[in-house]
């Protein structure tokens, strides 16, 4: 078959969707695929744009996975298109095409007002707005945003996030008035004012006045008011990029847009559009659900394909700091004749809106502001007969109905067009889980509004998430911690022989160790607890590639006087162990034997160490900057909090290790947010960010409460722990702990900051108990006899060293021999005493 | 016929092994590494094939699916008990030994086979 040209004008969401979807379809090779991109960066996330103040890297925005048959030319605007020679040009080069796409999308409406070109005033679409919106912030106080709309309260969020006192201006009586009604509007009024944004509703902006240093200093609004700022980002909307059809004469929708019909061909047929660009019979859509829909449209066209596009899926759901509002269909009941049923409850600040058929048994419509958990099966059941009583559907948290309800035709993901029987269909054919339902049908993919719902259909279908922990046990971590904590059950044997099945194995034993650990069973290694430690509890230390060990002696925050940075480096050059500073602001010493271990604690331990818990799943450390003791910029001493921290929380066991910073400033010289719980200073005390950590899938902490006092800082993380230890998974570490709660964050402050499970009376006893009972586990060794029978290399030859171990120097230090290294490694005869016969 | 075996070495007594635990040995110059479960003892080499690594006496002990094992420490592979064989790579396995209780004392034969 012949190759054809395809030229893609534009690498936006929708540009790059239409290339994926293409590829996805083209088995045959039949299209090479040209795209131009005018951004020097390829397709990114628009629609999560704001996540850049909040601490998310542009890394993590990208939409582009590179396909070796799709060339893509970054930085290049295009000039115009010849429709008689089919050609593209840009400045330097003509593309030939047999087939043009243009996803040029759209740009920011800056209406004509006098001074909005000073300096220092803004759009908000692109990475690089993003950039020179941070740089001209740095050192301003105010910003103010022209425009109250969803892109408006986004940019609105990101200057207060940069540290701006922040005004809305809005020309409609109500913020976000496209998705909201009035009473709704109201309410989130209420809302985004106590996050401390002005709002100035029903009041155009008529100019913007520059200051002593010529960039923008105040806006002057039409009712004669005044709001200062030194920083103003101008959303006001959006106008269709359609100036290459334009030039070419290429017919428009009346409010501009290249005008295309149901197939999203223009005029020409040569020439389709997609997205913001298009304007489908005459209507341009500034979402990115419609603008997907039409990049499947367009890719299924050019196979050959029948494919239309759907009425448009104008459906909202926006999260601003823990505010949630949702629209969806017929929001401003326009229907004939439509009901309109609302809830409003002024006490939880909820509004939500059913707008029902004149019959009151069809859902045209909705609008919810402050809770939006019904938000995915009301989407899903627009059009449809309501899957339960209104009221049902609107009472807040969890009464409403699932997606169990759902007809099978209902579309669960708007985003990608799969219905309730696409997803059953996966289920039967063997998807048993969300990741696998996700990878094969496309669902929850984009935005992930629906993901609690595949979770809901997989439950239906008794395909039961696999929620036991091994073959031995069918119950879960949080399960199983449940029945030790309130039966009371002391031992391995004991729960085995009640709840489980069999002898247990590398993965139920550990955990049972840990668990009995967390609530304060006794020694690691008494009892029958010896044996479900791994290698690394068993020996208090951390198994390295040769069979030897590390030891990492406790440095509260990092601190440590003269004296005993000299005992370390004593310890270290009379066992010759290899020394090295640790990324937790500690020592790791390295290349001990077990049999040398309690011989290198005992002199730690007299020298005022113990242990760091390296080797456990256990709070590692609470790294500091150096804090208002001596730093010029520090508000706060974040080493004093950082040791009494640490201190308070050492030998906590967790499901997984846990890591924590505290950071004097806002500037974070100890990469708080890097960690499972982190403390950044503020003038009038602490923020406390949990979920963070590095690792294979680097993840920032989210904020959960600001301005603490230091023993209310302390209260909430020791819920945060506790919380932690008794629900998460086996191996979870926080921040994966909170992404797969019901309700993230926002459940997880609800449990820890306002007690809604009514838990934090027993959380707090349960901390109470660990701070009371704890002891340092090296010296509980060293004292007992019999913990330090186990630390020997061979149980009839205790006084052999392991042979296998051998070192090479490596820049003045010993490490690990490697095999070239060693001739004849087994068997060793060297220093063999005689063994007993 | 001659049995030309080498002799039953004594390693220690009974009650230096905890039941699901193991203890590395030497025996005539090679690491064994020793298990007790509730009802078995259990002898094979310490040495972990994958890593070159004389560990396997540290790993944890259970079962799977009613075979017991042992799990290298290391990166977690599962050595059956009885025959030596590695559960998750297939072709790799330890040599096994001979194991007994004597007197309450346990004794070790090494075996030669591959």
């Amino acid at each position: 078959m012949r190759e054809s040209q395809l030229v893609v004008v534009g690498n936006g969401m929708v540009g790059q969707r239409f290339v994926d979807a293409l590829r996805a379809r083209d088995s045959d090779g039949r299209w090479r695929v040209t795209v131009l991109g005018e951004e020097p960066q390829p397709a990114y996330d628009r629609v999560r744009l704001s996540a850049l103040f909040d601490g998310v890297g542009a890394a993590e925005l990208n939409l582009h996975t590179p396909d070796p048959r799709v060339q893509l030319r970054l930085g290049v605007p295009v000039t115009g298109i010849d429709r008689n020679r089919r050609i593209v040009t840009t400045a330097t080069d003509e593309y030939p095409y047999d087939a043009l796409v243009l996803a040029t999308g759209s740009s920011p409406f800056v209406p004509p007002i006098d001074g909005v070109d000073l300096p220092g005033v803004f759009t908000y679409r692109t990475l690089d707005d993003l950039a020179a919106i941070r740089t001209h912030a740095r050192g301003r106080r105010r910003g103010a945003v022209i425009g109250g709309g969803l892109l408006g309260l986004e940019a609105a969020n990101a200057l207060r996030l940069l540290g701006l006192a922040t005004s809305v201006v809005e020309f409609a009586p109500r913020l976000m008035p496209v998705q909201v009604d009035a009473a709704g509007g109201a309410l989130l009024r209420r809302y985004v004012e106590d996050l401390g944004v002005a709002c100035h509703l029903g009041v155009a902006t008529s100019a913007l006045r520059p200051g002593p240093d010529g960039s923008v200093a105040q806006l002057e609004l039409a009712d004669g008011g005044r709001v200062a700022a030194d920083l103003v980002v101008v959303a006001a909307g959006i106008r269709p990029r359609d100036e290459l059809a334009r030039a070419t004469d290429l017919p428009l929708g009346h409010r501009g847009g290249v005008l295309v019909d149901r197939t999203c061909r223009s005029a020409d047929e040569r020439i389709w559009a997609v997205g913001e660009c298009a304007a489908v019979d005459g209507t341009c859509h500034g979402l990115v659900a419609p603008g997907y829909a039409m990049a499947e449209t367009v890719a299924d066209r050019l196979v050959g394909g029948t494919a239309t596009v759907p009425d448009a899926d104008t459906a909202t759901k926006l999260k601003l700091l823990g505010v949630d509002v949702a629209s969806f269909g017929d929001a401003h009941s326009t229907t004939p004749g439509s009901l309109d049923v609302t809830f409003t409850d002024p006490a939880t600040r909820v509004y939500a809106k059913l707008v029902l058929s004149d019959d009151a048994q069809t859902l045209l419509g909705g609008v919810l502001v402050g809770d939006a958990e019904a938000y995915p099966t009301l989407r899903a059941s627009i059009g449809q007969a309501l899957p339960a009583a209104p009221l049902a559907l609107l009472a807040p948290a969890g009464a409403g109905t699932g997606a169990a309800a759902l007809p099978a035709s209902t579309q669960v993901c708007s985003c990608n067009g799969v219905t309730r029987a696409d997803l059953d269909a996966a289920i039967a054919g063997g998807a048993a889980d969300v990741p696998t339902l996700k990878a094969c049908t496309r669902a929850g993919t984009s935005c992930g509004s629906c993901v609690p719902m595949l979770r809901q259909l997989l439950d239906a279908a008794g395909v039961g998430q696999p929620r036991g922990l091994c073959e031995h046990f069918e119950v879960s971590r949080q399960e199983l911690f449940d029945l030790i904590r309130v039966r009371g059950i002391r031992t391995f044997s004991n729960l085995i022989t009640e709840y489980g099945r069999g002898d247990g194995c590398d993965i139920c034993k550990p955990v049972v160790a840990s668990i009995l650990a967390s609530l304060g069973a006794g020694h690691l290694l008494d009892d029958e607890r010896a044996s479900l430690q791994d290698t690394n509890d068993h020996f208090l230390a951390n198994l390295q590639r040769d069979g030897s060990y590390s030891v990492v002696p406790r440095i509260p925050g990092g601190e440590i006087t003269p004296e005993k940075l000299i005992v370390l480096g004593e310890v270290a050059r009379d066992f010759a162990l290899y020394t090295k500073i640790t990324g937790g602001q500690r020592i790791d010493l390295l290349g001990a034997r077990v049999e040398q271990l309690p011989q290198i604690w005992r002199r730690l331990v007299n020298a005022g160490f113990e242990s760091g818990h390296a080797y456990g799943k256990a709070l590692r450390t609470v790294k500091s900057c150096v804090g208002s003791t001596w730093c010029r910029y520090g508000v706060q001493d974040s080493v004093g909090l950082a040791i009494a921290l640490e201190l308070r929380y050492r030998g906590l066991r967790a499901p997984h290790k846990i890591k924590a910073a505290v950071s004097g400033c806002a500037r974070e010289c100890a990469e708080a947010r890097g960690k499972d719980f982190g403390i950044i200073a503020t003038e009038a005390g602490w923020n406390l960010y949990v979920g963070g950590n590095g690792g294979f899938r680097p993840r920032h902490a989210d904020l959960i409460a600001t301005d603490l006092n230091t023993a209310a800082l302390v209260r909430l993380i020791d819920r945060f722990l506790m919380y932690y230890i008794r629900t998460a998974d086996r191996l979870q570490r926080t921040a994966a702990w909170i992404e797969a709660m019901d309700g993230g964050l926002e459940h997880l402050s609800a449990v820890i900051v306002d007690d809604s499970l009514g838990l934090c009376a027993e959380l707090d006893a349960a901390m109470a108990r660990h701070v009371g009972s704890y002891s340092d586990e090296w010296r509980d060794v060293l004292e007992d006899p019999a913990r330090l029978g186990r630390f020997t290399s061979f149980v009839n030859a205790p006084e052999v060293p392991d042979p296998s171990i051998r070192f090479t120097e490596e820049r003045g230090q010993q490490v690990p021999a490697r095999a070239e290294d060693i001739e004849n490694r087994q068997p060793v005869g060297l220093g063999m005493p005689q063994v007993p016969r | 016929m001659i049995d030309d075996r080498p002799e039953w070495t004594v390693i220690c007594p009974l009650t230096r092994l905890d039941p699901g635990r193991g203890v590395a040995a030497l025996v005539d110059g090679a690491q064994v590494a020793l298990f007790r479960t509730a009802a078995d003892l259990f002898a094979i080499d310490n040495r972990d094939p994958v890593t070159d690594t004389y560990v396997l006496s540290r790993g944890i002990v259970g079962s799977r699916g009613g075979v017991p094992i042992v799990a290298s420490p290391l990166h977690k592979q599962a050595y059956d008990l009885r025959t030596g064989d590695c559960l998750d790579l297939p072709g790799v396995a330890v040599r096994r030994h001979e194991v007994r209780c004597r007197a309450g004392l346990v004794e070790v034969r090494l075996r030669a086979e591959a």
